[in-house]
C-alpha cells in the first residue's frame, strides 16, 4: 500500500469483490454465490479475504483466488491473505433471490431449498424444476451431475429443450 | 558395509510412536484419493454419456475431501509435507486406505457395488466425525457429508437399476457384492489409533458402526432383489490401514504419481 493513501473501508473492499464473477456461472458473483464469508483489512493496509469453497472438489476454486488477488490488485491493494474456511459448509440457500432470478435469466434453473434428510435417501422427494425458459413444471432431472459440479442436467417436456438446475446442497 | 554415523538416531524413542491424529487423517484422505483415481479411470469409458459425468463428478469431489484431509494431516504432522506431497511421494506401504477402494475398477457393476458400500460407509463416519471434538476436522466432515449424501443416492438407485434390471445385469452386480463383501470389514474394525482418538473424542467407536451400515445397505440390496452374503467371510481382507495393500495399489500409484515424481516442482 502506498504510504499516505487514504484508509480503506471493508464496504470499499467488498464492492471490489462484487466486480469479481464465478469463472463457472459468470452471471453471478463470488459474494452473490456466497464464496466471500468476509474480508478485513489491518492498519498496515494488508486484506484478509475468507472464503469457503461451494464443493470440495470445485476446480474453479484456484481460479477465483487468482481472480480476487487480480481484482484487489488493480484496486491497490497487494498485500491479500486468502483464508480458506469450511464451517459453516458452504449452502446454495445462501443464494439471495436477485441472485436466482439473474441465474434463472441466465438459464439455469435456480436451486431450491436444501434438504437436511436422511443419510441414505434414495430418489430425489421435490419436485422436478420450473423449466427456466418455459415456465413448464412438466420437466424431468435426467442426472444429478452436469457440466460442474454445482449443476444437474434436466430435460423440459414443454419445450423440448435440456436445461441446467443449480443443485441445492 | 561401513556403520552409518545416523544410527543411533534411528533407536527408536518415545518419538517414534505413530501419531494417532495424522494416521486417522491420512486413512481419510487415502480412501478418498485412491477411490476418486479408480472412478477417474471411467473417464471415456463409462456406458452411457450421463455416467461418464457423473462418475468424474464424484472421482472429483473425493479428490477434493482427499486434498481437504491431506493438507490438514500434512498440518498435523508439522514436517512440512503439504497435500501433494502426501498424494504423490509416499510408497504404497505408507498409506493408509482401505483395501476395498483399491480393487481394480472391474465392470460397471462393479464400480457401482463397491461404490455404494463404500458410500453408505461414508455417510455414517463422515456424520459421526462432524461432531468430533477436533474442530478442523469435524468441519471437513460436515462438508464432505453433504456431497456423500448425493453420492450415495446415484450409486444407491444404480444398485436398484442393476439388481432388480436384467437378467445379466442382476447377476453382475451379485456377484460383484459377493466378491466385496469380504473387504467390508476392515471398513469397522478399530485398533489403537481408533481406540485412540475414540477416546480422544477425535474420531468414531467404528465397530459400533456398522450395524447402522448393514442395515442401511440391507435395505437398498433387498429392494433390489439382491441377496447379502448371510454369514461372515471366512477369509476377512484387512491390512490397508496399517500399509499392507493388495499389489493393486502399487499399479495405481505408479500411473497416478509418475507425473508428479518426472517433474518434481513442475506447476502450470
Amino acid at each position: 500500500m502506498v504510504a499516505g493513501s487514504p484508509p480503506v473501508g471493508r464496504d470499499e473492499l467488498l464492492a471490489v469483490l462484487d466486480e469479481v464473477m464465478d469463472p463457472e456461472v459468470p452471471v453471478l458473483s463470488i459474494r452473490e454465490l456466497g464464496i466471500v464469508r468476509d474480508v478485513d483489512v489491518d492498519a498496515a493496509g494488508a486484506v484478509t479475504v475468507t472464503v469457503t469453497p461451494t464443493y470440495s472438489g470445485c476446480p474453479a476454486i484456484q481460479v477465483i483466488e487468482e481472480d480476487i488477488r487480480a481484482a484487489l490488485a488493480a484496486a491497490g491493494h497487494t498485500d491479500v491473505r486468502i483464508r480458506t474456511v469450511y464451517a459453516p459448509a458452504w449452502t446454495s440457500d445462501w443464494i439471495s433471490p436477485a441472485a436466482r432470478m439473474k441465474l434463472k435469466a441466465y438459464g439455469i434453473a435456480p436451486p431450491a431449498r436444501a434438504e437436511h434428510g436422511a443419510l441414505v435417501q434414495l430418489m430425489r422427494r421435490r419436485l422436478a424444476p420450473a423449466c427456466p425458459y418455459c415456465e413448464s413444471r412438466d420437466t424431468e432431472v435426467r442426472s444429478e451431475f452436469g457440466s460442474t459440479a454445482c449443476k444437474a442436467v434436466c430435460w423440459c417436456r414443454g419445450c423440448r429443450q435440456p436445461f441446467e438446475e443449480f443443485k441445492s446442497i | 558395509m561401513t556403520a552409518s554415523p545416523l544410527a543411533p538416531s534411528v533407536v527408536p524413542g518415545p518419538s517414534a510412536a505413530p501419531n494417532p491424529l495424522f494416521e486417522l487423517l491420512l486413512r481419510l484422505g487415502d480412501d478418498r484419493l485412491v477411490l476418486g483415481h479408480r472412478l477417474s479411470e471411467w473417464c471415456g469409458h463409462a456406458p452411457i454419456l450421463e455416467e461418464d459425468i457423473a462418475l468424474a463428478n464424484v472421482a472429483l469431489d473425493l479428490l477434493g475431501q482427499a486434498t481437504m484431509f491431506l493438507r490438514l494431516a500434512g498440518e498435523v504432522e508439522g514436517q512440512g509435507r503439504n497435500e501433494d506431497a502426501l498424494a504423490y511421494f509416499r510408497e504404497a506401504v505408507d498409506f493408509r486406505n482401505c483395501q476395498l477402494v483399491e480393487l481394480p475398477k472391474g465392470d460397471f457393476a462393479f464400480t457401482i457395488a463397491r461404490q455404494f458400500l463404500f458410500d453408505v460407509y461414508a455417510v455414517i463416519l463422515l456424520d459421526a466425525l462432524s461432531s468430533s471434538k477436533h474442530g478442523e476436522l469435524a468441519a471437513i466432515a460436515a462438508k464432505a457429508l453433504k456431497e456423500a449424501k448425493y453420492h450415495v443416492r446415484h450409486s444407491g438407485e444404480w444398485v436398484l437399476k442393476l439388481g432388480d434390471g436384467t437378467e445379466e445385469s442382476h447377476r453382475r452386480v451379485q456377484r460383484a457384492l459377493d466378491d466385496l463383501w469380504r473387504f467390508t470389514g476392515e471398513l469397522f474394525a478399530a485398533d489403537a489409533i481408533d481406540r485412540a482418538m475414540q477416546e480422544a473424542g477425535v474420531g468414531p467407536d467404528l465397530p459400533a458402526l456398522r450395524a447402522q451400515w448393514e442395515t442401511l445397505v440391507r435395505d437398498v440390496v433387498d429392494r433390489a432383489t439382491l441377496t447379502l452374503p448371510l454369514q461372515a467371510p471366512v477369509l476377512t481382507m484387512r491390512g490397508g490401514r496399517s500399509g499392507a495393500h493388495t499389489e493393486a495399489l502399487g499399479h495405481l500409484l505408479a500411473e497416478m504419481q509418475i507425473v508428479a515424481r518426472s517433474h518434481p516442482g513442475a506447476t502450470w
